[in-house]
């Protein structure tokens, strides 16, 4: 069974390498011709202001966490859905129960304005 | 040496040198983004062990999850660019006394580690092991199951309840 993950490491090799190449490549052969405007941080085109080493706010960490908590709802539904056509509705309604507890937290977050930017 | 204690060996030495690296990082972003190299090689090492549901997990909840947690709650704390993590009590006496108790759980290791009889039983091959935890959390661990969705509630809850103080 570990060999199938033989493929696996492989690519992760070759991307390691390809990468810290083209780093390299780009270190030896790159002309050094500075500008301003080379220098400038990259924001999608947007001229960037203020500084990026600021606080961060709250309302990021309920993203994370809300996402932290769905994430791991999936992880336990997968080995559930695999194995969904041998064990039948029971399954199913132990799943559903799961998932109706953590819809108590879905209900109270939306409740209380979690999904809402401001 | 055969590849597998290769591989074994590499995702040993990632861990380390990035559980190291968390260690002595005196920046809290830099320690953050070694501990990404930490969870890893932890899921490397977890593959080597026939654990490959295990292992995709934690790529998928630490990696994707727990560690941006992590990264966001530096980024809540004020000034994290310029802090400068030092511990607080410093000085000979604890330097000694930390040494010491260093050297005997040292020594208990190396000592446990020469004179245990280690079994090497042959790893059973297995097809995944995705099938057989599916069919124990529905039956066996059924309870089990419905506690963690409990348990997720109330970090569900409870991060609502701190970031929404109104």
């Amino acid at each position: 069974m570990i060999e199938t993950y033989v493929p696996l490491i492989v690519m992760l090799v070759v991307g390691f390498g390809v990468g810290f190449l083209f780093m390299l490549l780009s270190e030896w052969l790159g002309a050094r011709r500075t500008t301003d405007g080379k220098q400038t941080t990259y924001e999608s085109g947007m001229i960037p202001r203020g500084t990026a080493r600021d606080r961060f706010s709250i309302k990021f960490y309920m993203v994370a966490m809300s996402f932290i908590v769905f994430d791991i709802e999936v992880v336990f539904m997968y080995p559930w859905a695999v194995q969904l056509g041998t064990l039948g509705m029971t399954a199913f309604w132990t799943m559903f129960v799961f998932v109706l507890i953590l819809f108590v937290g879905y209900f109270y977050e939306y409740k209380k304005g979690g999904f809402e930017w401001d | 040496m055969n590849w597998y204690n290769i591989v074994f060996y590499l995702f040993a030495l990632i861990v380390l040198v990035s559980a190291a690296g968390v260690v002595f990082s005196r920046k809290m972003m830099y320690a953050a983004f070694s501990l990404l190299f930490t969870f890893f090689g932890v899921a490397g090492l977890y593959v080597l062990l026939n654990a490959d549901f295990i292992a995709v997990t934690q790529i998928m909840v630490y990696i994707g999850g727990i560690l941006i947690l992590i990264i966001f709650g530096v980024m809540l704390t004020s000034k994290f660019t310029d802090l400068e993590i030092k511990s607080g009590t410093t000085g000979t006496v604890q330097y000694v006394l930390a040494g010491i108790s260093t050297i005997i759980v040292a020594a208990a290791l190396i000592i446990m580690y020469l004179n245990v009889d280690w079994v090497q039983n042959p790893v059973p091959e297995l097809e995944s092991t995705v099938k057989p935890i599916g069919i124990l959390l529905m039956t066996k661990y059924f309870l089990a199951f419905q506690v963690a969705a409990i348990l997720l509630l109330l970090a569900f809850i409870g991060a609502a309840k701190i970031a929404r103080r109104k």
